[in-house]
């Protein structure tokens, strides 16, 4: 039913040929670890320049009237579909990806918004198991399936078949999505790669039948055409369940668990691959940061074979060269080891598992209006206009400022109207321009309250160490989460955490993990405002290894989330949080904040090292010293040695002894600063996974079984303190 | 040439000095063991190598170790292995003197190193370096000579000329040792070296071999009555106590023929007042009454050599140069300052052999009789 579909003619040429050219020559272009906005790639259908033989001819030129002939409209559509490297579709791999995370950000938004748990299934199908597994792309089928609300019948064809269409964009209120291009945009590279519609199942009511909607967008108008549109029972698609032996579990796709919600299928040309950058890391990562959230992943049967040309990570490099090696498990995924010590999930019939690992559902956020701060005088300009027009042109200025922006009191509106010289009854629309202006100069000199911060839903510095307990194995966790802040106008919060030993491995450097509205950021690391703030803090003070300007080396891992009503992402496919001082420099107090307590506990680990160190070096050299005596006096080594032995003990003992600036002793205050720590409640420490420093690597345990399974100790601070005390500052029920 | 005299008069005078030393390395091992038992702090305490730690002692224009001194502890993290290996080195002393013997730097490290008991692969000392720098801290701490604990350095040093000297009982006549010359041995004491006849009026000490053949060859000794010696760069300390003692007891003026850069001038300043790492030993090594004959920074202009001669001074040099021009012994004294600095205007170097580019023999005949005719050194 779908195979006869008429392409747009901008396509034939992209569908027929090129796909696979042009994917190589920009899948290069991050090698170099820079993995910045490249320029367009030339398109196949541009025309070659005239060869010189030719020039004999008289060449005409364009005259004003000739060009004119060709100057009209850009559809959205047609101006992304030539720049989708802009929304993160550069090469097989990343598109992937991106697909995957458009579907994902937009569920976890809908169920949120909706107040349910979400259940996501995530399944990606190899449509062609004999492409050899080194080949540069393969097609896929990705769905992406949510326990969400749904989506009404009369929007599904704008929301997926128009770019720019979207409930979010309108609004400060934070949330994944921001721009109403993401899954619109992802069911257009399918199309464009392999020709097929999106198909849609979705079922806004759970007493009703759900839809089954397939629609391809026609890039020129920028508007989808159905091609399939009936109602059906068939939510979930039942066809998921029938693909291996996991999926035919009771468990999998359970009607019960989706009574409303949404299914998005799309074919596309990708690349599925372990390591970093790969879905599983996204997925791992989106776990992390959404212990709420259930997410079942059914990846394909087989692992293309790595290609060190398409990582398109900055540090790619450290993918070591036979880690792809590795043969394609047929059923079951190769667990990928070399993802670090990340372990969260379970794995079984080759399906991954993440579980839920909280039942609260983040708090709702509230949406705000603009803060008069943080506005532009064009922004202004446009809501004025809006508002007029809103109002039949009709509002007046004083309403205008009530009812648009946040902290303006009535009296203040009068102020502001006051001091620009109008009448409060004054129309909007009989502004001019010169008043427009001195309202606007007016609003960012006043002194107002900053925005309300409710619109802000941190994780929380329990949710952050779960989930990073249940994600990493390292030895000492800790996490902060600030109190909000504003920048041009907009709040926004930043969380930091940190693992830190444990199985990590010790000469990397410190992996950064970057979250933004809970949203994990996978490419562009070095172009991050975070990034930059793990940099630029001074990990030297909380005795790490730290090479100038750039981040510490050791086993860690730096999270690092920012949650606004607007992100400031650096390009439409945000991927990289844009360098506001004022972001940078909470994110900095924030990785102090976990820094110098990681610092209290590496200077106890060393003080015991040292400890042991000591009475190792006494002991090793006093047999040599009275074996030379001996040599030399005669005196009896025996006796000499015994003598030595117990002085060193009382010696060491002593050093342990010794007195601090505050007059604790070594042990005394070593324990204090483990209580510090053990009554912090953003900290974690696992004793048993302790490494002695310079140990080997334990790379030989299982890195795929949960925490618990070897028996470590792993549990969080008691949050009864929280109750009994004035509420702490980062406790989630505050917000 | 080489008689034998009487072995009992050597071995007595011997026994006599090795006794002295055995019984400082017992005090120091005593002293250990009694801390030890006394509970008291275990420590050796050793003067410091450091030029912060010698004094410029103008009166007698030599180079003195300063008072200062480091205690080197059992029971500090740093200095555990050092003290182990001190300990460890002196009972390899103890050894040596008792069986009469002598071991070079090399042998001692040798003789030290093992894997330490108890652990699984470390080693007493890592390099020879480490087990060098333990003796020396020995000898400053016992305030003994490094002969006198029976270790010796190789041979790095060269003599000929109007002297007969007496070498362990053997007699040495150095005017017939053919064109290689008598090799100066490191240890060179009294009880070891004796001057039987000395004829020579001067000495000429010459930096290298090259330079020394060229006098040898052409008689120099012989016709001006001296003894020539050379001491492969910065002489070794038998060299430099061979010429101390034809200085002091032979009252023989010692004159140096040496290369017109920094480093010349260093080991000019060497000789003469003594070296940082060795201020312990001036006392015996340095030679206050040393003179500089050559290579002079005039004697571009003066000796009318070519261009080729120059040799630019680099960086290194003229920051080496500068830094000799702020040694206290060179401040006090105008004529080597003006010298240096003269050298530093010429922008280069010139080596001993550059007058070969006038005559083969032009140094032998015609540089140093006239030099010292005219009376015309640096002191
Ligand atoms: N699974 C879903 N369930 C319910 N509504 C959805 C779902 N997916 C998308 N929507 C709606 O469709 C709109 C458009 O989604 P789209 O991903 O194109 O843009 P966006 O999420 O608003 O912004 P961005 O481009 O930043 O992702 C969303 O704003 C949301 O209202
Ligand atoms: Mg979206």
């Amino acid at each position: 039913m779908t195979a006869t579909l008429s392409f747009p003619d901008l396509f034939e040429p992209m569908i027929a040929a090129k796909p696979r050219k042009s994917q190589q020559r920009s899948s290069k272009q991050p090698k170099g670890g820079r993995a910045r906005a490249e320029p367009a790639t030339p398109e196949p259908e541009s025309v070659p320049a005239p060869a010189p033989a030719r020039s004999s001819k008289p060449r005409v030129r364009a005259t004003a009237e000739s060009m004119a002939a060709q100057q009209r409209d850009i559809s959205v559509s047609e101006f992304f579909a030539k720049n989708r490297h802009l929304l993160g579709f550069d090469n097989p791999r990343k598109a992937l990806l991106t697909s995957v995370k458009e579907a994902v950000d937009n569920s976890l938004d809908a169920c949120e918004e909706a107040g349910i748990l979400p259940n996501l299934t995530v399944v990606i199908e190899d449509l062609q198991p004999d492409r050899p597994s080194t080949a540069k792309q393969s097609r896929y089928r990705v769905t992406v399936v949510d326990n969400g609300p749904g989506i009404v019948r009369r929007q599904v064809d704008n929301i997926f078949g128009r770019l720019l269409y979207g409930s979010k964009f309108h609004r400060l209120k934070m949330s994944r999505g921001q721009q109403g291009i993401g899954i619109s945009a992802a069911g257009m590279y399918g199309l464009i790669t392999t020709g097929k519609p999106m198909v849609i199942h979705t079922r806004p009511d759970a007493k009703k039948r759900a839809h089954h909607i397939e629609l391809a967008m026609n890039t020129k108008t920028n508007r989808a055409e159905v091609t399939e549109d009936q109602e059906t029972d068939d939510f979930p698609p039942q066809r998921l369940k029938t693909l291996s032996a996991g999926t035919r579990d009771e468990a999998f796709l359970n009607s019960g668990d989706y009574t409303t919600g949404t299914s998005v299928s799309i074919e596309l040309e990708g690349r599925y691959q372990k390591g970093r950058g790969s879905v599983d890391e996204f997925l791992e990562l989106v776990a992390i940061a959404n212990p709420h959230a259930q997410i079942m992943f059914v990846p394909p049967t087989r692992v293309a074979a790595e290609d060190q040309e398409d990582l398109p990570l900055t540090d790619a490099a450290k993918d070591t060269p036979d880690e792809g090696k590795a043969p394609p498990a047929p059923d079951i995924v190769a667990k990928d080891k070399k993802i670090d010590a990340t372990v969260s999930n379970i794995e079984k019939d080759g399906m991954i598992v993440f579980a839920r690992g909280t039942d609260q559902l983040p708090p709702e956020t509230q949406e705000i209006q603009p803060h008069p701060r943080g506005i532009e005088l064009g922004l202004l300009i446009q809501m004025m206009k809006d508002f007029e027009a809103a109002n039949k042109g009709g509002g007046t200025l004083y309403n205008f400022l009530q009812e648009k922006f946040c902290r303006v009191s009535s009296a203040r509106a009068s102020d502001f109207c006051k001091a620009i010289g109008v009448h409060s009854r004054t129309k909007v629309g009989d502004l001019e321009p010169a008043q427009i202006e001195a309202l606007f100069k007016t609003m960012q000199e006043t002194r107002l309250a900053p925005p309300p911060t409710d619109c802000l839903a941190p994780i929380g510095v329990r949710s952050m160490l779960s989930g990073l307990l249940k994600g990493v194995r390292a030895e000492f966790y800790a996490a902060e989460t600030r109190e909000p802040a504003i920048y041009r106008g907009r709040p926004f919060l930043v969380e930091a955490a940190i693992a830190y030993g444990g199985e990590l491995p010790a000469d990397d450097t410190a992996r950064v993990i970057r979250y933004a509205n809970r949203v994990p950021l996978i490419f562009q690391q070095s172009a991050c405002s975070s990034f930059k703030a793990c940099a630029e803090t001074s990990w030297k003070n909380y005795n790490l290894t730290q090479p100038r300007g750039s981040i510490p080396i050791g086993p860690l891992i730096i999270m690092i989330h920012m949650a606004s009503v607007w992100v400031p992402f650096t390009s439409e496919s945000k991927e990289a949080i844009a360098d506001y001082d004022e972001i940078r420099k909470e994110m900095k107090l924030a990785l102090m904040v976990c820094g110098r307590k990681l610092g209290t506990y590496l200077r106890k680990r060393t003080a015991m090292k040292r400890q042991s160190d000591r009475r190792d070096v006494f002991e090793r050299y006093i047999g040599e010293i009275a074996k030379a005596i001996n040599s030399i006096t005669g005196e009896p080594a025996k006796k000499l040695y015994d003598q030595l032995l117990k002085e060193a003990r009382k010696r060491t003992a002593m050093a342990d002894a010794q007195l601090d600036e505050e007059g604790r002793t070594m042990k005394k205050r070593m324990k204090d600063e483990a209580d510090e720590l053990r009554g912090d409640e953003g900290v974690v420490m696992v004793e048993n996974r302790a490494s002695q420093p310079a140990q080997e690597s334990p790379a030989k345990k299982d890195a795929a079984s949960p925490p618990t399974a070897n028996g470590d100790v792993v549990k969080l601070s008691k949050p009864k303190r929280k109750s009994k005390k004035k509420p702490s500052k980062n406790d989630q029920e505050l917000f | 040439m080489a008689k034998r005299t009487s072995t009992s008069s050597r071995k007595k005078s011997v026994k006599q000095r090795d006794k002295t030393t055995l019984g400082k390395i017992t005090d120091l091992a005593q002293g250990v063991a009694t801390s030890a038992y006394k509970g008291r702090d275990i420590s050796i305490a050793i003067p410091t190598r450091t030029r912060s730690n010698t004094v410029w002692n103008s009166k007698r224009g030599i180079l003195q170790m300063g008072d200062a001194k480091a205690s080197r502890e059992l029971f500090n993290l740093n200095q555990a292995k050092q003290f182990m290996q001190t300990v460890l080195h002196g009972g390899s002393i103890k050894e040596l003197i008792e069986a009469q013997k002598t071991l070079s730097l090399r042998g001692m490290f040798y003789k030290g190193l093992h894997t330490i008991a108890g652990t699984n692969s470390e080693k007493t000392f890592t390099d020879q370096d480490e087990s060098d720098t333990i003796l020396e801290d020995l000898e400053v701490s016992l305030g003994s000579l490094r002969e006198e604990l029976h270790i010796f350095a190789k041979k790095a040093g060269t003599m000929v000329g109007n002297i007969t000297i007496v070498d362990n009982g053997d007699e040495i006549d150095c005017r017939r040792m053919g064109s290689g010359g008598y090799a100066v041995p490191s240890i060179v004491e009294e009880d070891v070296i004796q001057f039987k006849k000395v004829d020579a009026k001067f000495v000429l000490h010459v930096e290298k071999g090259t330079v020394w053949s060229r006098f040898n060859e052409d008689r120099f000794w012989e016709k001006h009555n001296c003894i020539l010696t050379e001491g492969a760069g910065q002489p070794p300390r038998g060299v430099r106590r061979l010429l101390k003692r034809l200085w002091e007891e032979a009252n023989l003026p010692i004159y140096c023929l040496l290369d017109c850069d920094p480093w010349g001038h260093y080991i000019f300043s060497v000789m003469k007042q003594g070296s940082i790492s060795l201020a312990f030993e001036s006392e015996r090594l340095a030679i206050p009454g040393a003179k500089f004959i050559g290579i002079r920074a005039k004697d571009y202009e003066e000796c009318e050599l070519s261009d080729d001669v120059q040799i630019a001074l680099t960086e290194t040099d003229i920051k080496r140069a500068n830094e000799i021009l702020e040694y206290p012994w060179f401040i006090e004294n105008k004529p080597w300052k003006k010298e240096i600095e003269h050298m530093l205007r010429n922008g280069f170097k010139m080596e001993v052999e550059s007058l070969i580019t006038k005559d083969i023999s032009y140094v032998t005949e015609e540089y140093v009789p006239t030099r010292l005719k005219k009376k015309d050194w640096l002191d």
